[in-house]
């Protein structure tokens, strides 16, 4: 069953077409990474799906709601939550503050604090939870948005390029994050450059290039098309 | 619920802060015995900018709204007073003029902050669409000098503005000097606590993070618009507060205490003090009106140049305030006298606790 669907989505800026005429879907409970080179639209079409730009033509449904005309945080409400490309966190307030800020809807009193801890600690952000955001490094403040979108507990979670500035353990643990939390049944989409780590986790791979789908299916699959491995390697803009 | 009234929003917090709250309640409550009629007076004349202080404070410091406009409506809740007492009469009459006079400048504050907020209307713009109005209403009230702008029996009069309103009264009793110096110190104290509860709450958590980063905020599920216009509506109702008795105080209100000059001075008090927290723009705001009567009965021109010097220098030295610099330094000196074990015990209390909301 399809939680997401994105049905002939096309998105211009001016005279750029960032996203031209994408199907996507996304299916209940599964792990699903889109992948392709820079400037593809992947971050894009993430913005188009939570609400940020609202598509030029095209659309969207989640959960089989029409949602193309919602507002983001009607969206959000819905169950799904971000975290987007270039950290997006209260750079002025404590970290435990945005925790808590993610956290307030949906839990109050002594439980949020437990909850507010327990997040802490997975995402290694407890020493550091008195500092604001805007002192972290880059890394842990992309720890601490995924934290954020996690306390939502969203039905969809929409990580763009989580590992971004992560050492080499740390996109593991990510990744052994993103698997647990899986199995327990969110539906993650990813977007990732890091094949390593798109391996770890991807049950499915949508390719995206210069805005439109390019491939699709098991990363084995799509491993072994050699066009994908052209684009990556930018073979196609030769000519 | 008292729990709330320290939180993370607001410097100044544990027992140390409650006392020096306390002490200054306490010479605040016996100044009049000691002072003389005269001085008791101005304190309370004083006293009825601090609410609009307090609500650009939360709208700008907290919300991250510059609103240029705040006396647009001080002047439609003092009009509004003055209008209201005029023809229902004195007596206890005038105690519902002013929650009357104050809902209406919330109500006019509500259509004007929906159309900008839901219009997109943010930053600089924010600030430029409240002033045009301010300017548009002080404008307006200055031709309406002709026998035919009247409501009612209030006569709005131009330039020359409108009189003849009782002051607040409880029938017979005219809340007039030391009564009223004990009226302004209450609402002060009421006020100031609930918006520390306010800021401290899940509310203020939200209007401070939509301040921070409106985008995450939605993308958190909260529908920031509804957040700024409550904000503003809030903001702009204190102000009316001050409006309504400024008019009551001084039996009076002119198109003067709504145009430009007038309307610049709140910013210059809440920049000058720190908008972000309450407490500094409490207190600096106090002492720069306290010190602008000073100078002012001296002279009027340089009181004005010295408060543009003023907004200049905090502008330039001192962007965060300086009440709010002042404050922090004092309470750093204090905490690095203390033992280190005190220490741990503040950087545990710094924590954040859980509301009950
Ligand atoms: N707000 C915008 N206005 C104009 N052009 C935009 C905007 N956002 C994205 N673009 C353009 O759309 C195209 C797709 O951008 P997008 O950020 O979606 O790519 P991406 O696949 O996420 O790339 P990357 O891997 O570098 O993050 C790019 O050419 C980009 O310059
Ligand atoms: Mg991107």
């Amino acid at each position: 069953m399809a939680l997401v669907d994105v049905k002939g989505v096309t998105k211009r800026f001016g005279g750029l077409t960032a996203v031209s005429d994408v199907d996507l879907t996304v299916n209940v409970g599964e792990v699903h990474c889109l992948i392709g080179p820079n400037g593809a639209g992947k971050s894009t079409l993430f913005k188009l799906i939570v609400g940020l730009y609202p598509p030029t033509r095209g659309t969207i449904l989640f959960d089989s709601i029409d949602i193309t005309e919602e507002r983001p945080f009607a969206r959000v409400q819905r169950g799904m939550s971000i975290k987007m490309q270039a950290p997006s966190v209260f750079k002025e307030l404590p970290v435990r503050q945005n925790i808590q800020i993610a956290l307030q809807k949906r839990l109050s009193g002594a439980k949020r604090v437990v909850e507010e801890d327990r997040l802490l600690e997975l995402l290694n952000l407890a020493p550091d939870s008195g500092k604001l955001a805007g002192a972290l490094s880059h890394g842990q403040q992309q720890w601490l948005e995924i934290g954020m979108a996690l306390a939502l507990q969203p039905q969809l979670l929409l990580l763009d390029e989580p590992t971004a500035g992560m050492s080499p353990e740390e996109t593991f643990r990510t990744g052994e994050l993103i698997q647990s939390l899986n199995a327990e049944g969110m539906t993650v989409l990813v977007v990732e450059h890091d094949m390593a780590f798109v391996r770890q986790i991807a049950q499915r791979v949508t390719v995206l290039h210069l805005g439109k789908i390019f491939a699709r299916g098991s990363l084995e699959a799509i491993i072994q098309d050699e066009k994908v491995a052209e684009i990556y390697l930018g073979k196609t803009h030769v000519h | 619920m008292f729990k709330l009234l320290d939180g993370s929003q607001t410097l100044g917090r544990g027992p140390t802060f409650w006392s020096c709250f306390l002490v200054v309640l306490a010479a605040a409550l016996i100044y009049p015995v000691f002072a003389d009629s005269y001085d008791v007076g101005n304190f309370s004349y004083f006293f009825i900018w601090i609410f609009m202080a307090l609500g650009l404070c939360l709208m700008w410091g907290y919300g991250g709204m510059l609103s240029f406009g705040q006396t647009l409506f001080f002047g439609i809740s003092g009009y509004a007073y003055g209008v209201l007492a005029i023809n229902m009469g004195g007596g206890s009459t005038t105690i519902v003029a002013l929650v009357l006079s104050i809902i209406i400048a919330m109500i006019a504050a509500g259509i004007l902050g929906y159309f900008m907020i839901w219009g997109g209307i943010s930053g600089i713009f924010f600030g430029i669409v409240t002033l045009s109005a301010t300017l548009v209403l002080a404008f307006f009230l200055g031709q309406t000098a002709g026998p035919e702008w009247r409501i009612g029996s209030a006569r709005l009069n131009g330039f020359n503005g409108m009189k003849g309103m009782d002051p607040l009264a409880i029938g017979d009793f005219y809340i007039e000097g030391v009564a009223l110096y004990y009226v302004m110190v209450a609402l002060i104290v009421i006020v100031y606590l609930a918006l520390r509860m306010l800021v401290n709450s899940r509310i203020g958590n939200v209007i401070v993070a939509t301040r921070e980063n409106p985008q995450r905020a939605e993308m958190l599920g909260y529908d920031v618009r509804k957040y700024q216009l409550l904000t503003f509506t809030i903001g702009s109702g204190l102000a009316g507060l001050s409006g309504a008795l400024y008019t009551s105080w001084g039996q009076f209100i002119t198109p003067s205490s709504i145009g430009l000059p007038a309307a610049a001075m709140p910013i210059v008090w809440v920049a000058f003090s720190g908008r972000s927290d309450l407490t500094a723009t409490l207190v600096g705001s106090f002492l720069l009106l306290f010190g602008f009567q000073t100078i002012t009965v001296y002279s009027q021109q340089a009181a004005l140049v010295l408060m543009g010097a003023l907004l200049l220098a905090t502008v330039m030295l001192a962007p965060q305030g300086f009440v709010l610099g002042v404050g922090k330094l004092v309470a750093d000196r204090w905490s690095a006298r203390r033992q280190r074990s005190s220490k741990l015990a503040l950087a545990d209390t710094s924590r954040l606790q859980p509301d009950e909301t």
